[in-house]
């Protein structure tokens, strides 16, 4: 049982990973992107054609793959995300469901549509077990990398927005774009840089959670879903939110799929609209804060 | 009559053209036999649209899952042939009661919350169905689908045939008649208050619109219409699969809708006839990799605009 809690821990703090990026520019800049899957695609597919084709080692890939989604993200937000910013729902709906198409196709006509398979290095592939009978707790050293790595993630992500020049300028721009232009904030370069970094976070945990996800081009359709549910769960007021919404999604997943597998992914989806008809705005929203 | 009715009643009055369309569309699958499968497919596809249109281009709720209503259609008329009776006539009218129920049932989820709150669950709602109807494999044959429906003919007299010929002019004729019916309600005292809804909420209620009243009510008319596009794409294929819940049916649809123009019904039905022509053409190019041009259109679709997207030399201009 603490072992079905520890991997459902696993892979709620592999989803915030996932979905946190997608928390800031919904919640903060109120754009709809539906294709972050994307950008974690890019990343786990950076992360698996450097390892089979070049040989590079398990984690300099995973610095190389957050650069790769950052600077892609980048790109996209300068060119293609700021016009729309100002734009109904509808249409950015739309313009990212254009480009989850697109990058499904393209990576299917590139690589191949058959599912990617990565290979840990040694140190990674143990298990270790402590305790005994019902109460038995088994760590796939895997699963214990990426709760580490998400963890300390989070803590950063925390103190970046809390306590640093960068998170007040970003805080500042989301609640009045004027006036922190006129305080003297480059409101652009703020919003790109945090765009960038959402979308590199995405092409981390895209790379991390190869291994437990499994990666092929309908990757970005896939889990489009559960990033939404955890941003729309989580409410987008706060990093919190998401998080503990990534664990809860997480948890009851993993335990759904081991104690009822007949019902699959029927349970998250319940739960979903059951929270989203109780709490609208998310789980962990503040009466009267920002919508 | 004062000028107010006279430009209300204008928009009501049927155009010059309207007839003409339809006169087309009955004529083309009689002309050129050999178009009747896709004029069929469109004719549906269209009927979907209109259903779309009633709840995003004149209600404003922005949907994500409306393949919910169309599978739930074709999954009822499909188990109504194959348990209770092969009339389709019979059977779309019991998928459009259930589509109805369902609509129903989901409109109290679209009242709340922000556009990401709708779109998630109405997302959420169309995915619960797909995984029942995945995971129910006594009832729905699972992964296979149900297969094999023979219905019996229409009205008695014309029998389905391999060729669509019975199956285009049935869609074509149910389609005429639900659109007219949407028609007549957009057009009506109901239909502008709708607008006024989709417009600016916080007025319409000021005003004495009651809401949500509306919102459920459109909602329930809008799925059972969705419900007869499933019937019909059941009963003129003769089976029924999890596809119809797919994520990408929900996704096209909104495609087609904006591309023909929301809250102007007609608007769906031009998006059905160019999405489908475009499609045919460019799977019969690059069959595996046309969803890349389908994005690639979609996106310069939203950045020019529709109205600029037929007239490229002003792509460039502010």
């Amino acid at each position: 049982m603490l072992t079905i809690l520890f991997d459902g821990i696993a892979y709620g703090m592999l989803l915030f990973i996932l979905a946190v990026g997608l928390a800031v520019t919904m919640g903060l800049m109120n754009f709809i992107n539906l294709a972050h899957g994307a950008f974690a695609m890019v990343g786990g597919y950076i992360t698996v054609l450097l390892m089979q084709r070049a040989g590079v080692p398990f984690l300099l890939c995973l610095p190389l793959a957050f650069a790769g989604a950052a600077l892609l993200g980048a790109v996209l937000e300068r060119t293609l995300y700021r016009p729309l910013y100002s734009k109904p729902h509808l249409d950015q709906v739309l313009f990212s469901i254009g480009l989850v198409f697109m990058s499904v196709a393209a990576v299917d006509y590139f690589v191949g549509s058959t599912q990617q398979i990565l290979h840990l290095p040694e140190w990674l592939k143990g298990r270790t077990e402590l305790g005994s009978g019902a109460w038995t707790l088994g760590m796939g050293h895997y699963r214990l990398f990426i709760i580490v790595i998400c963890a300390a993630l989070t803590v950063l992500l925390q103190w970046i927005l809390s306590r640093t020049r960068f998170g007040s300028r970003l805080r500042a721009s989301v609640d009045d774009q004027r006036v922190a232009a006129g305080m003297g904030i480059n409101v652009n370069v703020v919003f790109l840089s945090t765009f960038a970094f959402g979308s590199g976070l995405a092409g981390l945990g895209g790379a991390l959670g190869a291994e437990v996800l499994g990666l092929d081009p309908s990757f970005p359709l896939k889990f489009m879903i559960y990033f939404l549910i955890v941003v729309a769960v989580g409410g987008t007021s706060s990093i919190t939110g998401p998080l503990l919404a990534a664990l809860l999604l997480g948890i009851a997943d993993v335990a759904g799929k081991y104690y009822i597998p007949k019902m699959g992914a029927f349970i998250v989806y319940v739960l979903m609209i059951v929270i989203l008809l109780w709490r609208p705005q998310g789980l962990f929203v503040r009466q009267g804060g920002k919508a | 009559m004062t000028d107010a009715q006279k430009s209300l009643l204008a928009t009501a009055k049927v155009k010059w053209w309207e007839p003409l369309l339809w006169l087309a569309a009955f004529a083309v699958p009689l002309l050129v036999p050999s178009t009747a499968l896709i004029v069929n497919e469109i004719a549906i596809i269209a009927l979907f649209a209109v259903s779309l249109d009633l709840v995003l281009g004149y209600a404003g709720i922005v949907s994500l899952g409306h393949a919910a209503f169309f599978g739930l259609g074709a999954y009822t008329a499909a188990l109504f042939c194959k348990h209770i009776n092969p009339d389709p006539h019979l059977g779309l009218v019991v998928a459009m009661a259930a589509s109805a129920v369902l609509g129903l049932a989901a409109s109290f989820t679209i009242l709340r919350g922000t556009d990401l709150t709708r779109l998630m669950v109405t997302l959420g709602v169309a995915l619960i169905l797909l995984e029942l109807a995945n995971k129910l494999d006594w009832l729905t044959g699972g992964t296979d689908g149900i297969q094999g429906l023979v219905f019996s003919p229409v009205l008695g007299q014309f029998a389905f045939d391999l060729a669509g010929r019975t199956a285009v002019f049935y869609s074509l004729a149910v389609l005429l008649v639900l659109f007219f019916i949407a028609r007549r309600i957009v057009n009506s005292p109901y239909g502008a208050t709708l607008k006024a809804i989709r417009d600016n909420r916080l007025r319409a209620m000021a005003i004495g619109i009651p809401v949500h009243a509306r919102l459920v009510s459109v909602y329930t008319l809008a799925a059972a219409i969705a419900g007869a596009a499933g019937a019909l794409f059941t009963q003129t294929s003769g089976f029924s699969s999890l596809d119809v819940f797919e994520f990408h049916r929900s996704a096209d649809l909104m495609l087609m809708l904006v591309v023909g123009g929301t809250g102007w019904l007609y608007g769906g039905v031009v998006g059905a006839v160019v999405f489908k022509i475009m499609q045919d053409l460019l799977s019969s190019i690059t069959p595996q990799y046309w969803t890349f041009w389908l994005g690639l259109f979609l996106v310069v679709l939203v950045l020019v605009g529709r109205d600029r997207l037929f007239k490229p030399w002003t792509w460039w201009k502010r």
